[in-house]
């Protein structure tokens, strides 16, 4: 047998790759008297090096998890929960993480419809992770602790207005003066929080979260104008000396349908009744509600009632439970708390009660006549004269879903009627702006969320969107980027969007099963009257363990996988647990077995150029 | 604290885990006692097997080990002359003899008085349950202080895909071509080496496979803490001699594994204690259809007779060993609690030796 024939060697120099034990081997020939293959010491297979063989190199990689591709805030959801699994000083890591897209994590963690966890890669596993509660935990401890923002970066002197002090617009102040410019929001309600204080009742927000949360982000510098209303935004800022604008006010104007018969004594709309409710008012609404829409809105008005009027309400819809608009979890919540639900209905007329009254056609008015006539009898004295009497008429949905009327009617009694049908923009600060676009009540805008005039951005509710927190501090948080670029004169590129992890890239094996944890729910007697949290937050064991739930979709978390499953020893861990690994790629010969059983994804095999 | 790890104990390691929880293979000073420039093929399982038992053999020996290897390929591309990947003391004579030469080592060893070192005896499946049966069953009568491992990758791959007494019904091997009306290996033939194993009494026997390195390097642990003749059967795939990918190869034994066709189990003083349940069941197909040598049965109108049998041989390994018992949620658990969780799906009912040494193997 001769010597192995080791590509760059050179005859007599020394066998041995830096650091392999063993002497240097002789000179072949150097012991003449004796056959060449016993004159040589033990040498290592160090000199071997394998990795020629290699078609293919393995690559770390860092995939888009579905998680932060849905987070509408563009939230490193991924990350944080990572940083959070360590728990202790982690979590501040996490929060930390976690606020360098979205300032508002107590008030996310409470009243986000969580788009992440609907496309949880876990939810094909088990459950999908309790992203939201972790978040939750994360914002509330960071009260607790009294964890600080950062600092603001060096002065720009430059002046950006905001107007609206919601979640996009306090998104885009908090992210402008973290770039150094000085932000003046103005906002004509008495306090800060726009939806998140007058539309979000407070069984689902604790108005000290919010406090909180707003609070941290005005220490910033930032100088906050409540009870002012921007009427004419060019003159605003021509006098102000502003440099920029974000608009985000919003969409508070409720959008009404005619009832025909109805008196504005008995309707009521919700927005209107949110908002009454968030400044201290207790409106008398009588044990009968109705409340018409079968969106969030038409819930959060209908469970307030509930709380108000100790009686359960009932919404009229009509679409069906399957396509109604609200988010499933509002709509269990609400049924659980005894709100009863009409669905496929509309309200076509209000009456007051007397026959005929309001309600056009006879039949309405024979009808009406009917039910007075037995209802008398039936209830006697001890029921009170509803407020109105509504007919309701039955729907059905065709072939592409849309209702459409049955010529069926029925009657409901009525105290008070809370209409719940969408919100519009009051656009009237636009004036006449020049460029800007308005279609379909919403002010256009480009990519940049720039309206048609030159330094004047929008986002949240006023523009096109879907209309939920999450999405204004998105768009405020990608507005105050391009303010800043724009303020600067630099091109803003959006941030690159890796190859997105879908559930196929994950080797699942290597997850150990795990239920997810409930968040525990308020008892159902204290829902019934106050305005108490409903869900309630989790303790530290079990965020700790809903964060340690996540899969860590296409971004390593150090699983020690790859560096244990080479057969050729070839991946390397340089630093302490949790840095990055290498692959030593002359001995690495390229057979994926690292990137097979990767569980998260996070290696991929590159082919060689050969 | 939530003693909850993403990944529990089947991933190697995590970053959160106690460095007395973590395993051997996660450690970064780990002994590596088969080093790099080796020349096995892409993905070989049998390099991983052997670097796995031995790093955990070494430790549990405090790094005084010595090894004697019989011919086979693990020999062959650790140490083509003069250059070696062992990083421990090692030694190789010949292809049937190394069991006797472990055994000499250790009868050295006693005779010096050094009760410190320990002995491991290592070779492949040819080696083992053929060339080698003889000298390896004369240690295990003996109860030579020895701990011999078999690395079980199905054929003779060194020397080009022969048929050994370990190749499983149907497979495809260059002695055994897929011709006639019963292509591949026969059924009905072979040794099942740890019920042979088991047949001699021994303190300990058991078997594992490369997609279980948990489970691995804890009865690689267990069979240190004993003396006496101890047996231990690694399945390692080979990617050539199987027609696998290169990457698929802890894949494959997991499958084989999970569909029941290579039973994970202990034995101790001649009866099964534990077995390592299955968690995913897949059926055999899932495990044949990754290997050229199954090709055969999935070519054309394909054999689902022959699959049959095959399933059918899995079947009666999961209802032999218990293979569903409770438990198969959970098998390893938080914070090394492994062990515990295994031992309390302990097959209590397993009827003693006796009664199973005189069934033929499940191969």
């Amino acid at each position: 047998m001769s010597a192995p024939d080791v590509p760059g060697r050179a005859p007599g120099a020394p066998a041995h790759a830096p650091g392999a034990p063993g002497r240097a081997r002789p000179r072949p020939g150097e012991h003449p008297e004796r056959p060449f293959a016993i004159t040589l010491d033990v040498g290592s297979s160090l000199a071997n090096r394998t990795g020629a063989w290699r078609s293919e190199r393995p690559q770390y990689v860092r995939r888009l998890p579905p998680c932060n591709n849905a987070c509408p805030a563009g939230e490193d959801v991924q990350r944080w929960l990572y940083e959070g699994e360590s728990g202790g000083e982690g979590y501040e890591r996490a929060w930390r993480v976690l606020v360098r897209e979205n300032p508002f994590p107590a008030v996310m963690g409470r009243v986000c419809y969580h788009p992440c966890e609907t496309e949880c890669n876990r939810c094909q596993l088990d459950e999908a992770v309790g992203i939201n509660s972790v978040e939750r935990f994360l914002g509330d401890e960071a009260i607790a602790r009294g964890w600080r923002l950062p600092a603001p970066g060096p002065a720009s002197g430059r002046r950006v207005l905001v107007v609206g002090a919601g979640p996009s617009g306090l998104s885009a102040a908090y992210h402008l003066a973290l770039r150094g410019h000085s932000v003046t929001v103005k906002d004509t309600a008495a306090e800060p929080g726009g939806m998140m204080r007058y539309g979000i009742p407070a069984y689902r927000l604790a108005r000290a979260v919010l406090d909180a949360e707003i609070a941290r982000i005005l220490a910033l510098g930032i100088e906050l104008r409540c009870g002012e209303r921007v009427g004419d935004l060019q003159s605003e800022l021509r006098d102000g000396h502003y440099d920029a604008a974000f608009m985000a006010v919003g969409a508070h104007v409720a959008r009404n349908v005619e009832i025909p018969g109805g008196t504005a004594a008995h309707i009521v709309d919700a927005i209107g009744l949110l908002h009454g409710l968030a400044e201290g008012e207790r409106p008398q609404l009588g044990r009968r509600v109705v409340v018409y829409g079968g969106g969030d809105t038409a819930l959060d008005a209908a469970r307030s009632a509930r709380r108000l009027t100790g009686a359960e309400p009932v919404i009229v819809y009509r679409r069906t439970r399957e396509r109604m608009p609200a988010h499933p979890e509002e709509l269990q919540q609400a049924q659980e708390e005894g709100i009863a639900f009409r669905w496929l209905s509309t309200i076509v007329a209000a009456g007051d009660g007397t026959p005929g009254d309001g309600t056009p056609g006879d039949a309405v008015g024979a009808e009406l006549e009917a039910r007075a006539d037995g209802g008398a009898g039936a209830s006697g004295a001890a029921a009170a004269e509803p407020a109105v009497t509504l007919r309701i008429e039955r729907m059905r949905l065709d072939e592409q879903g849309m209702p459409q009327p049955t010529g069926e009617y029925e009657q409901l009694d009525a105290d008070s009627v809370i209409l719940a049908l969408g919100q519009s923009s009051d656009l009237s600060l636009l004036g006449g702006l020049p460029g800007v676009r308005v279609r379909d009540g919403v002010v256009e805008v480009d990519e940049r969320m720039m309206t048609g005039y030159p330094g004047v951005f929008a986002g949240g509710d006023m523009t096109p969107g879907e209309r939920m927190a999450a999405v204004a501090i998105g768009h405020g948080r990608r507005a105050a980027r391009c303010v800043d670029g724009w303020l600067r004169d630099v091109a803003v590129e959006p941030p690159p969007r890796g190859e997105l992890a879908g559930f196929d890239a994950l080797n699942t094996w290597y997850y150990a099963d795990a239920p997810r944890t409930v968040r525990p729910l308020l008892e159902d007697v204290r829902r019934q009257s106050t305005f108490e949290e409903v869900v309630k937050g989790l303790d530290e064991d079990s965020a700790l363990y809903e964060a340690r739930r996540c899969l860590s979709c296409g971004n390593c978390f150090s699983c020690d996988n790859c560096y244990g499953v080479c057969p050729d020893n070839a991946v390397l861990k340089p630093g302490p647990p949790g840095e990055p690994y290498a692959i030593d790629l002359d001995f690495c010969k390229g057979c994926g077995m690292c990137a097979a059983e990767c569980p998260c994804g996070a290696i991929e095999m590159i082919p060689e150029e050969i | 604290m939530t003693h909850f790890y993403q990944t529990g104990t089947f991933a190697v390691g995590n970053r959160l885990l106690d460095e007395d929880a973590a395993s051997v293979q996660a450690d970064p000073a780990r002994a590596n006692s088969i080093t790099k420039g080796h020349r096995a093929c892409q993905g070989c399982g049998e390099a991983l097997g052997a670097r796995y038992a031995l790093d955990a053999a070494l430790r549990a020996s405090g790094g005084q080990l010595i090894a004697a290897n019989a011919t086979g390929c693990l020999e062959v591309f650790s140490t083509p002359f003069p250059e070696s990947s062992w990083r421990l003391p090692w030694i190789h004579s010949l292809f049937a003899n190394a069991p006797a030469v472990a055994t000499g080592i250790a009868a050295a060893l006693r005779a010096q008085g050094r009760t410190d070192i320990r002995v491991v005896g290592q070779g492949g499946d040819g080696g083992t349950v053929d060339i080698g049966l003889a000298c390896l069953s004369g240690m295990f009568e003996r109860g030579d202080d020895v701990l011999y491992i078999c690395y079980d990758n199905e054929a003779y791959m060194n020397t080009g895909v022969q048929r050994s007494a370990a190749t499983p019904p149907a497979a495809r091997t260059a002695t055994t071509e897929p011709l006639g009306t019963h292509p591949g290996n026969a059924f009905g033939q072979g040794k099942n080496l740890p019920l042979i194993a088991m047949a001699h009494e021994l303190p300990y026997v058991a078997t594992a496979t490369v997609a279980e390195l948990r489970d691995l390097e804890r009865k690689v642990e267990r069979a240190m803490q004993l003396h006496g003749a101890r047996y231990l059967h690694v399945l390692v795939p080979c990617p050539l001699g199987w027609g696998s990918a290169t990457a698929d190869t802890i894949n494959i034994a997991r499958l084989a594994k999970e569909s029941g066709l290579f039973p994970v189990f202990e034995a101790e003083d001649g009866r099964v204690v534990r077995v390592s349940p299955i968690r995913r069941q897949v059926p055999v197909e899932d495990y044949l259809r990754r290997q050229q040598r199954y090709a055969h049965l999935f070519a054309g109108a394909g054999r689902p007779d022959v699959i049959a049998q095959l399933q059918a041989s899995a079947d009666r390994n999961i209802a032999r060993f218990g293979l569903l018992a409770d438990g198969g949620e959970e098998p390893a658990e938080r914070d090394g609690e492994l062990l515990d969780v295994l031992a309390t799906s302990a097959l209590t009912g397993t009827p003693p030796l006796g009664a199973q040494a005189g069934e033929r193997g499940p191969s």
